[in-house]
């Protein structure tokens, strides 16, 4: 049994890996078929793209593998701590891409959608791997059920956010530096962020580096925490129990909690790195980043983009309800006694329900096509990865895991 | 306010746009300009009375912009309530007017004097949605009846400039394979209607309803949700019964009866450190991770002509196991296991002894929740209890008063009469405390302390979950509906040697030019053009 548990956890590990690494090969192969050229139905666009989409499935495949196994080997649903649900989050991602690009075949949306599902599955794996068990509230079909289905409808609304943001890529005018490319350049810049988060973390845990902090809480009571990262900014006149590279800066006196300080750290190394990586390829580049990827969407008809990204929308709206507010609703009548009870995480469902509600009147009703529209789908990403990270990290609640 | 007759004799309502039969644009005839086909150009009323106070409110709420700007403070206003902890969501003992300062500093105070502590229970929010719900009943109506009538009117045979005044059109001389193409559209499961050698291909019209289908939801459901304000209509009330108790579940009493529940035992088990499936994560875990929380009850129930105060006659309904996740249904009542409160003290031992010889008169049990008044040990020998406090605490620095009901940490002035002591001894006893009041000859001494659980449970009754459940169901079908069809039509027209081929779909243009393109591919009709 011990065995047997051991070997299913080993290959459910080894199976997220190889799907990483495929998912990898399908990025780059998405990036190879986008042609800069003239000709529009060029063969080795068409080649490239078939390819990519045969990774991109095989990855999944891959991916549904480590789903399976780790089920087996916890024998719930692993869909109850943050890196579970995260990188199930990243692979609902990936099926949906799967699902729009036999719809609609744009290599474009791959070139996009792999990395970022990708950078959200890395992001996901930095969190406790452990196989943990459930404590008497989670322990319900309708985890499964409930968290799945919500995933489900945010990977697909994620989709909209990606053709969205290459329809900006593709039609916001880059001659100029305007409100506009700085918005779209900052969009990039949060990207990098999580891939310097991820890149400082793998760093640090990969060096082994550890550091100690003492400090006093509001009360007066004994804090003590283990930064996992070098400290840049340590807690509000902590005493750090070992000669470890030390803070450069104390905490204002207000971020206080156990876990603030560390993670005030963790945020600013996040910005830091992004912003090393965003410096460095610019110097490379020698222009805005957009400015250099718009050339090779050049043969993309904007209107189809944008319908892409409406059709993401309009399928997975009516999913994300039914996953995160109906199933949440009939759950949560049976394990706090109420189907509603404004948690933040509910509140922050509801928000995104409402805001993708809003989406559909302004498109629906108003005609709201095109940019307006690709700017709400990037409003709605910000919204979903709030509630995916934020809530989970900075607002306490019901459902704050990890 | 005259009715508006078109050439081809239909009569439309006032402010109709364009004609419910014919399609014939009944404004702005001239224009070439592709026509706006929203709500099928039938008479909406905001669109066309605004005198009137009353046209003014309702335009006001059937407007969309209107509408998206309800949508829009709601989800600000819910954002802002999640800042910092709603009240209901603090430690219950701590006092809100000094905790959100105390622990979220000036941000938190300025949170506190906003009343944003309560925001979803605030007279603000509650307009808010009152709005909502306003807003939905009108821009439904406003807009549902005029494009039923519409699309229940519309004739096959359309005028020729509501044909090239569509999205997608082509005029063209060349004969059509007609039966080809009724194949090729029923294959699409287009119905096809005929009408002087004209055509209407239409399918998935019910889509058009999907909106108004899942506004009706959203209004029971918003409903359901007000009717909770309503007597009768819904109960949360909690139950905290030690082991061993019977008690009357609050709330539960019914035209026949009241019900009682007995906890026989509450169990929570923890994940044993060896558990092969979870060891890494337990072993980094520094407390015990609960597997169970579980409260083993008997329901019972009293006869239908009880009375209140006497001892009432219980008849058993039923043993449950109470979990997290699966509460005990009865009647219209649902009970949950919701918290508990470990070993809890529930009974004193003591002893008597003579002191001066050490032997041991008699024992006692005062049971600290419903303890005796006297307690007889054996023949000349009773203790009496004089004072009790169940919670004890110390009013104005010297008159001793009790907290609460709970015996957290009670106090006893007990009186001991012996044959040799018949106007008897006084001692006081407590958690660590044993004094005598003068030179006694006797003494009592603790010998045993009993503890029990408390199960925390929530007694609920919501009469109006129906009502929601059915809302949801309704909202569900409607989003479905609206957002997974299209509502897709194709005109043909034959115009002398020409045909006039025009089509529509209410949204999703790429999918209905794809299929066109397939249309076209297998029937040889030309590919009609975009002309947007």
């Amino acid at each position: 049994m011990r065995l047997q548990q051991f070997i299913m956890a080993q290959l459910s590990s080894t199976l997220l890996y190889i799907a990483f690494i495929i998912y990898l090969i399908a990025t780059l192969v998405f990036a190879l078929s986008l042609s800069d050229k003239k000709n529009k139905q060029a063969a080795y666009t068409k080649r490239w793209g078939r390819i990519g989409y045969g990774l991109s499935i095989i990855g999944f495949i891959t991916q549904l593998g480590y789903f399976i196994t780790r089920w087996v080997a916890s024998g719930h649903a692993p869909v109850s701590n943050l890196f579970e649900f995260v990188t199930f989050f990243g692979m609902m991602m990936v099926f949906a891409f799967i699902v729009l690009y036999g719809i609609y075949r744009a290599n474009a949306l791959g070139v996009f959608a792999m990395p970022i599902a990708l950078l959200i599955i890395a992001y996901g794996s930095m969190f406790p791997r452990d196989i943990a068990p459930l404590i008497p509230a989670l322990k319900s079909d309708w985890l499964k059920i409930h968290v799945t289905t919500a995933a489900l409808g945010e990977g697909i609304l994620s989709i909209s956010f990606i053709a969205g943001f290459i329809y900006l890529i593709r039609v916001v005018d880059q001659q100029l530096s305007s409100k506009k490319t700085k918005l779209i350049e900052s969009i990039i810049y949060l990207l990098l962020c999580v891939l310097g988060f991820i890149i400082i973390s793998a760093g640090s845990a990969a060096f082994h580096y550890e550091t100690t902090f003492s400090w006093k809480g509001t009360k007066g009571e004994k804090l003590e925490n283990v930064y996992t990262m070098p400290a840049l900014i340590g807690p509000h006149n902590g005493e750090q129990l070992d000669d470890h590279f030390g803070p450069l800066v104390d905490a204002p006196s207000w971020i206080n909690g156990k876990n603030a300080p560390k993670k005030l750290n963790t945020f600013v190394w996040s910005l830091l790195a992004g912003g090393v990586l965003y410096g460095l390829i610019r110097l490379i580049l020698r222009k805005r980043i957009a400015a250099a990827i718009r050339p090779r969407l050049m043969n993309l008809n904007p209107d189809f983009i944008d319908e892409i990204s409406y059709r993401s929308v309009a399928i997975g709206f009516p999913v994300f309800t039914l996953g995160a507010l109906v199933f949440a609703m009939i759950w949560a009548q049976a394990a706090w006694t109420r189907y509603w009870g404004w948690d933040p995480k509910e509140v922050w469902a509801l928000i995104t329900f409402l805001f993708y509600a809003a989406y559909l009147h302004f498109r629906l009703s108003r005609g709201w096509h095109g940019e307006k529209s690709a700017w709400l789908c990037v409003i709605g990403f910000v919204i979903i990865m709030f509630n995916l990270v934020a809530v989970n990290l900075v607002v306490a609640g019901l459902h704050s895991y990890a | 306010m005259e009715k508006i007759t078109c050439e081809c004799g239909h009569v439309n309502p006032f402010g109709t746009e364009i004609c419910e039969a014919c399609g014939k644009p009944l404004q702005n005839v001239d224009s070439t300009k592709l026509i706006n086909m929203r709500y099928e150009g039938g008479a909406v009323r905001s669109q066309t009375y605004k005198k009137h106070s009353i046209d003014k409110i309702w335009n006001f709420f059937s407007s969309v912009k209107v509408g998206i700007w309800i949508i829009v403070l709601i989800l600000v206003a819910a954002a802002i309530g999640t800042i910092f902890p709603q009240q209901m969501y603090i430690p219950p003992t701590a006092d809100p007017s000094t905790y959100y300062e105390e622990e979220y500093g000036t941000l938190g105070k300025i949170f506190y004097l906003l009343g944003f502590e309560n925001l979803y229970g605030s007279w603000w929010f509650m307009l808010l949605l009152a709005a909502l719900g306003i807003s939905l009943v009108i821009v439904s109506i406003d807009r549902g009846f005029p494009l039923y009538r519409a699309l229940k009117h519309q004739r096959v045979t359309r005028h020729n400039s509501f044909m090239n005044r569509q999205r997608l059109y082509i005029e063209v001389t060349q004969p059509l394979a007609l039966e080809q193409l009724k194949t090729s559209l029923k294959k699409r499961r287009y119905k096809v209607k005929e009408e002087n050698g004209n055509w209407l291909a239409e399918k998935n019209r019910f889509s058009r309803w999907g909106p108004y289908v899942n506004h009706t939801g959203l209004i029971l459901f918003l409903i359901g949700a007000m009717l909770r304000f309503f007597p009768d209509m819904y109960l949360d009330q909690p139950l905290w019964i030690k082991e061993g108790e019977t008690l009357a579940i609050p709330g539960t009493k019914t035209e026949d009866g009241q019900y009682y529940l007995k906890n026989n035992r509450f169990i929570m088990d923890t994940y044993k450190e060896n558990d092969p499936k979870f060891a890494e994560a337990l072993k980094k875990s520094s407390a015990d991770i609960p597997s169970n929380y579980q409260s083993n009850v008997t329901l019972y129930k009293t006869k239908k002509d009880f009375l209140p105060g006497a001892k009432p006659e219980l008849t058993k309904v039923k043993d449950y196991k109470l979990r997290v996740n699966d509460p005990l249904e009865f009647d219209s009542f649902s009970l949950y296991q919701v918290d508990f409160k470990p070993s809890q003290l529930d009974a004193f031992s003591f002893k008597l002894k003579r002191k001066k010889t050490d032997e041991t008169i008699g024992e006692f049990t005062v049971n600290l929740a419903n303890p005796k008044a006297t307690y007889h040990l054996k023949k000349g020998y009773d203790i009496t209890l004089k004072n009790y406090y169940k919670n004890v605490k110390v009013e104005n620095n010297k008159e001793l008063g009790s907290k609460d009901n709970n015996p957290e940490n009670p106090l006893m002035l007990l009186k001991i009469i012996a044959p040799d002591v018949p106007k008897g001894e006084r001692a006081v006893l407590g958690i660590q405390k044993n004094f005598e009041l003068g030179q006694n000859k006797y003494r009592i001494s603790l010998s045993g302390v009993k503890m029990k659980n408390v199960s925390g449970l929530t007694v609920k009754k919501d009469r109006t979950l129906p009502i929601i459940v059915i809302g949801g169901l309704i909202f569900m079908i409607g989003v479905v509906q609206g957002l997974y069809w299209n509502h897709r039509r194709v005109w043909l027209k034959k115009e002398g040697d020409r045909w006039l081929i025009a089509a529509h779909t209410n949204k999703n243009w790429f999918g209905m030019k794809r299929e066109l393109q397939g249309i076209s591919e297998e029937t040889g009709m030309p590919v009609l053009q975009d002309q947007s």
